[in-house]
């Protein structure tokens, strides 16, 4: 049971990285129908730019301000200077466009950073276990990433339902035309939001940093899985990131735990094993279908 | 006139001789420069090139000119740049590829055409049993030969339940296998995970769970970074002994593990520290030259290259006939920054294999230490499956 429970903790931790992720993808998506699959980048940008200010002046809070800043910086710096240029082009364009993006800021890490992993560490205040319940250890760190992720989604629901900025976006996904016949800045929000959202990338490239090997290309392995959560939320919808996020968080975590556990009941050792590990990853996958078949538009459409 | 014929033949016949011993012999190297897995093959190529700079551009006395090029870690880009080395620079030396993958689809179909190819790393059990090919060399080892040397010593130590964790693909369970042929304990669980897989809560939640004495894992890259990050993190360091193959615990991924590498036990068949001649030189020479300490992809690189550079030196650059560099080559009439080293019928190093630790090195980097011979001249196990 405790093990359950551990395992539910470590899927809802995974589910909130993942929620950072796709909040900000699903919001360029949603508002400037645009497909980011340079999204990944921003995570790794934050990541790098994180290790490198931590490891320099040993203040992980200075680390992370300077991931934030970077990875909006940098966001809103290719805003403008490529996807402004491609609003009226259609996918396949954004596509190739950012996915030469990817290639360009893997090889730009590689040339500033060299090829060798870097080296971040969790700060010492957050680092250690906590005994949650009896015999329930786990690391501080994981439920400090918890408590972020739930702020920010918090932040989030405050910025969209009580602030004029947050109304404009809202306006802007479900009519761009008629919010730019009003009066309102399109290319500024637009250049706001294509920041805000790779300001989320950057905040969870920092917070992975700690946990995860901080490398060139980090950002692909879990841009397919934010592309899963926004397909099953419903692309540009916020709450739609949240849920999708939760559901492909906690399926994952609890199919790498239990699956081939369950196979072992009916299958011999080694089958069960190779198969639940091969089953485990393809769960998230064939929860993305189900969901399809039920709802093809997602669970929560943007633009119903 | 006919002896102005002659001679003009006799000189232009002087003369072509001449070019040709101009000519230096090209070494082919296909290797992976990009991807995050970029710095093994950084690495083996600055081993291999240090062995040419040290001989001012010559091995073996021989000029050599390297062509190097980046498959991107990709087996069809890896093909066609073989091919071309072949086709278009008419190599007959080629070497390089760091992934076992990327070696299956290129090393059968390179030997069938008639070139040599040294395996500066990847050693798949396949080329070293049925596969083997008198074409074919494997300076660095078998596969499994890095884990072998692990399960036998976790055996020695005394653990009686040990957890085993690799990625579901081919290799994973190769190096899995290759542990358990010399571990005779019990084992707790043997978990595959996903290829490329960053968060390892799930498996680690498991592990705390089933309370083994040891735990034995094949992470390569990346991974493993996460993994023994993760593992530290969640505070069972203390409680579980580590094991792994070298290849989580080259000097340049102890930099992104930092503290949570510490003191973990892993199997190699060469360590920066061992004590001979060649190796004392080599390190000394690579930290002059590149300023970093060197790993084990660029021992094997310096390695490959001095084998090499002995064997054209046995036939003294002439490659018209490959039979005699070949033969020079499996005598493997080199120092090896290894010491013992010589050539089983399979082509595949006979060779000692020791365990390391990792340690902190009082400037506060991370780097290991030869802890114990384990095998001493041993031989892998597909040996007998060659028939050459």
């Amino acid at each position: 049971m405790l093990l359950f429970i551990e395992q539910l903790l470590n899927g809802f931790q995974l589910g909130i990285t993942l929620f950072l992720m796709s909040a900000g993808l699903t919001l360029i998506f949603g508002i400037m129908q645009v497909i980011n699959l340079a999204h990944g980048s921003f995570y790794m940008i934050g990541a790098y730019v994180g290790a490198t200010v931590v490891g320099a002046t040993g203040s992980f809070l200075l680390g992370a301000v300077a991931a934030l800043g970077a990875a909006a910086t940098v966001g809103m710096v290719v805003e403008f200077l490529v996807l402004r240029h491609l609003y009226d082009r259609d996918h396949l364009s954004q596509v190739l466009a950012t996915f030469g993006l990817i290639l360009f800021f893997n090889e730009l890490t590689r040339m500033i950073w060299g090829r060798q992993p870097l080296f971040m560490d969790v700060p010492a205040a957050i680092s250690g276990s906590v005994e949650l319940l009896p015999g329930l250890v786990y690391p501080i760190y994981r439920l400090v990433i918890i408590g972020v992720g739930v702020f920010v989604a918090i932040l989030l629901w405050l910025l969209f339902s009580r602030t004029r900025t947050g109304m404009q976006i809202r306006a802007g996904a479900s009519d761009r035309q008629m919010i730019g016949a009003l009066g309102v800045n399109i290319n500024l929000l637009y250049t706001l939001v294509f920041g805000l959202g790779t300001l989320l990338a950057g905040l969870a490239g920092v917070m992975a940093g700690p946990i995860l090997s901080v490398e060139s290309g980090m950002g692909e392995s879990i841009l397919i899985l934010t592309f899963v959560v926004i397909v099953i939320g419903g692309i540009g919808s916020i709450r739609g990131a949240v849920v999708g996020a939760l559901l492909v968080g906690i399926v994952d975590t609890m199919g790498r735990a239990f699956l081939p556990g369950i196979l072992r009941l009916f299958l011999s050792g080694s089958h069960a094993d190779s198969g639940g590990a091969a089953l485990a990853s393809m769960a998230i996958y064939i929860l993305m279908a189900a969901v399809l078949i039920w709802r093809p538009r997602g669970l929560f459409p943007a633009h119903s | 006139m006919k002896t102005i014929i002659t001679s003009c033949t006799i000189f232009s016949l002087i003369l072509a001789t001449q070019l040709m011993a101009m000519t230096p012999v090209k070494i082919g190297m296909v290797t992976t420069l990009s991807t995050k897995a970029g710095y093994l093959g950084e690495d083996m190529r600055d081993g291999f090139k240090l062995a040419i700079a040290q001989e001012n551009g010559k091995l073996g006395g021989v000029d050599v000119e390297l062509l190097v090029e980046d498959s991107g870690r990709k087996p069809e880009k890896a093909m066609q740049i073989a091919q071309r080395f072949m086709q278009k620079d008419d190599v007959k030396i080629m070497t390089g590829i760091i992934f076992s993958n990327v070696a299956m689809a290129v090393v059968p179909k390179v030997v069938r055409d008639g070139a040599i190819y040294l395996s500066p790393n990847a050693g798949p059990s396949k080329l070293a049993g049925k596969g083997c090919d008198k074409n074919y060399f494997s300076v660095s080892y078998q596969n499994d030969n890095i884990d072998e040397v692990v399960g036998k010593y976790v055996a020695d130590a005394g653990h009686k339940n040990v957890y085993l964790i690799a990625p579901n693909y081919p290799a994973g369970k190769d190096h899995l296998a290759g542990f358990k042929r010399y571990y005779t304990g019990e084992i707790a669980a043997e978990v595959y995970t996903k290829l490329g897989q960053a968060d390892y809560a799930a498996e680690i939640a498991a592990i705390r769970a089933k309370k083994p004495e040891a735990l034995f894992f094949f992470l390569p890259g990346g991974m493993g970074v996460n993994f023994l990050k993760q593992f530290s993190q969640a505070g069972l360091g203390d409680s579980i002994a580590l094991y792994g193959p070298a290849f989580s615990f080259d000097e340049r991924i102890l930099k992104a593990v930092g503290p949570a590498a510490l003191g973990v036990k892993n199997g190699s068949q060469w360590t920066h520290d061992l004590d001979n001649e060649a190796n004392k030189q080599f390190v000394a020479a690579y930290q002059k030259t590149y300023d970093r300490t060197p790993t084990l992809y660029a021992a094997q690189g310096y390695d490959t290259a001095r084998l090499i550079a002995s064997a054209l030196k046995a036939v003294n650059g002439n490659l018209e006939t490959l039979d005699n560099f070949r033969a020079a080559l499996a005598r493997a009439n080199f120092d090896s920054v290894r010491g013992n080293f010589s050539f089983g019928n399979n082509q595949h190093p006979i060779q000692d294999l020791y365990i390391r630790e990792v340690i902190k090195t009082p400037s506060g980097d991370y780097t290991n230490r030869t802890l114990l011979k384990v095998f001493s001249n041993h031989v892998d196990a597909y040996a007998q499956e060659c028939e050459m």
